[in-house]
């Protein structure tokens, strides 16, 4: 599958851009079986604590920590009507900025982004706003860039007004 | 027995100003809903039972070496707890003696000493001052040495775990807790040395609802196939067998106990797996050797009675008033705090064995994502509900009672699944805040 290649240099920031852009509209549009589709079969998803950013979940109580076994059922878990948190579901909105391509790792592709996600939910007037910044590391497959993983690190010293984070971030 | 009659003794049903109202005749119990909503009653609630209670502040385990500190919130006030450099535990309220400012900022740490920025008073992490820039302004009779941080009147602990009472004429801890102490015996005996420890890692998250809300969902086990479909779904899909037992709600028959001084507990057996020691498949095969090895230790050193007390049952502990352990899929540790009636902090912790090689760590951790905390697959759903009844409780003039009568009338047992452990937290709660003695 994976090209044996030196891909960095094959992948340009707009490439990146446009897939991080594509991805959020996806996410935000709640097609989460598409968005599955731009994972690797290994694929990982972290939010780490928020006291401890630049943690390890193998030591450290994320926040979340899925393998891709779970982060499927957490698809399953999010299109159910018994997934209460988000039911209604939450309309989000994502604004990504500042992307760059940090450096490899193997035949990773080091990926960096902030983020800001408005988070509007039924009977709440104010949107709860999540900040931070992604640290993704792509994979360039024959079906294109892939996510292998993906680390969305929250900037605020507590999830505090966040509250749950049920839905993707 | 769990019923037996509160303070406020029988009532009809009908509102004369009681807040609890148990009828043991027609087996109703209520609690009225002002108790949700009412800025006078958190009011009060602060007075009667956050300034009486044992509050917990922390783990010996996260203070470990001299000069360790952490910066926490103990029933609303700011508290350093920290072991000083001759390796004492102290809670020292974060207060400069000077004119009040916070002075340890951070969140954790290591120190020689704490530092107030505002005019540079420092103070020894045994909370004696240390040093008052330009002290010969002061006249002579000035008690410099007096000027110390002050310590939370009492601070004592059980097994590693310390609490707080701004009361100091309150009862000792241990005699507190009464029967919790059995259940958190039962956590600690995971340990082969008897040592817990908690995990790096807090989450800290919000819920809008009212902080006994939280008391009552943490060991309600009636919601759980409603609230946790989607969790139950994803234990099904991973081949874990939670398939109701027969006549019964959940797959297995738990219970719902009274531990004493409104502390109370559910005992569950387990099916929904425990990092010590119970394999599910959601471990994976090649943890089954290394759960077997687990349950072996445990079998030695205890028996295989308490063995099987310690790795086959699931308990949600509730500590009066506002500590949680839960001990099921993994450990966690949860205290959460009023800040106003519909709204409360909520802070959680995992607890493990010291001993727990890398591979254990990491499945306990994984165990413990796959239903608690603010990102895991079964919290969120929580947060829902009782967001949900705290906006119910907007009419609360209009239909005013909540209903906690399920299971009365069974004197012998009250299952997980009825509301006999509820209402140990009501009757407890009630006589507190109608200044009776519990
Ligand atoms: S308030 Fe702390 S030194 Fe003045
Ligand atoms: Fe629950």
């Amino acid at each position: 599958m994976t090209k044996p290649i030196d891909h960095a240099s094959t992948v340009t920031r707009d490439e990146v851009e446009d897939f991080l852009y594509h991805e959020a509209d996806l996410l935000d549009r709640w097609k989460l079986d598409d968005w599955l589709g731009l994972l690797t079969d290994d694929a990982s998803y972290y939010v780490p604590p928020n006291d401890k950013p630049e943690g390890d979940h193998r030591f450290t109580l994320f926040t979340v920590a899925d393998d891709i076994v779970r982060l499927r059922e957490r698809i399953i878990r999010l299109k159910d009507p018994n997934c209460h948190a988000e039911f209604p579901p939450s309309r989000t909105r994502r604004m990504i900025s500042n992307v760059r391509i940090t450096g490899t790792e193997g035949d990773l592709i080091l990926v960096s982004a902030n983020f800001a996600i408005y988070r509007y939910r039924r009977n709440e007037t104010v949107p709860r706003l999540f900040v931070g910044c992604y640290r993704h590391k792509f994979k360039l497959t024959d079906a294109g860039l892939k996510i292998h993983e993906r680390r969305a690190i929250l900037d605020a010293e507590e999830l505090g007004a966040m509250g749950a984070v049920s839905f993707l971030l | 027995m769990l019923d037996k009659p509160t303070q406020n003794g029988r009532s009809n049903g009908s509102y004369d100003g009681k807040l609890v109202v148990e009828d043991l005749e027609n087996l109703t119990f209520q609690v009225h809903r002002k108790v949700f909503v009412e800025p006078d009653i958190l009011e009060q609630e602060n007075r009667a039972i956050f300034d009486k209670c044992w509050i917990y502040v922390g783990h010996a385990s996260e203070i470990r070496n001299p000069g360790d500190f952490r910066t926490r919130h103990v029933a609303g006030r700011p508290v350093i707890f920290c072991r000083d450099r001759q390796g004492n535990v102290r809670a020292l309220f974060n207060v400069c003696r000077h004119r009040g400012a916070v002075v340890c900022r951070e969140r954790e740490g290591n120190t020689r000493q704490f530092y107030c920025i505002y005019h540079g008073w420092s103070y020894n992490t045994d909370g004696s001052i240390k040093g008052i820039p330009g002290d010969d302004a002061y006249p002579p009779n000035f008690n410099k040495k007096g000027m110390g941080l002050v310590p939370v009147p009492r601070l004592e602990h059980y097994k590693d775990f310390y609490f707080a009472n701004l009361d100091p004429d309150a009862p000792d801890l241990h005699t507190y807790l009464a029967g919790a102490k059995d259940y958190i015996d039962l956590v600690v005996d995971q340990s082969p040395s008897g040592r817990m420890e908690i995990i790096s890692g807090v989450q800290e998250y919000d819920m809008k609802a009212n902080w006994k809300l939280l008391v009552e969902n943490s060991v309600d086990d009636y919601h759980l196939v409603s609230t946790h479909a989607t969790w139950l779904n994803y234990m099904r899909n991973s081949g874990v067998n939670v398939t109701p037992a027969k006549g019964h709600m959940l797959p297995t028959k738990g219970f719902g106990k009274d531990l004493g001084n409104g502390h109370l507990t559910t005992d569950n057996p387990n099916y929904r797996g425990r990092p010590v020691a119970r394999w599910i498949s959601v471990y994976g095969e090649d943890a089954k050797a290394d759960i077997d090895a687990i349950r072996n230790e445990l079998v030695e050193r205890l028996g295989e009675a308490r063995a099987a007390r310690v790795a086959d049952t699931n308990r949600n502990l509730c500590i009066f008033p506002n500590l949680v352990i839960n001990d099921g899929s993994s450990v966690t540790v949860r205290n959460f705090t009023p800040v106003a009636p519909n709204l409360m902090k909520v802070t959680a912790w995992a607890l493990g064995p010291v001993e727990e090689t890398e591979a254990q760590r990491a499945r306990r951790l994984h165990a413990f994502l796959t239903f608690y905390g603010p990102g895991g697959f079964a919290t969120p759903d929580d947060v829902a509900a009782l967001e949900l009844a705290q906006q119910g409780y907007a009419a609360w003039r209009e239909v005013p009672w909540t209903d906690l009568s399920r299971g009365m009338g069974n004197s012998q047992e009250q299952l997980a699944t009825d509301e006999g452990h509820l209402r140990v937290f009501w009757r407890k709660w009630d006589s507190m805040m109608s200044g009776a003695p519990a």
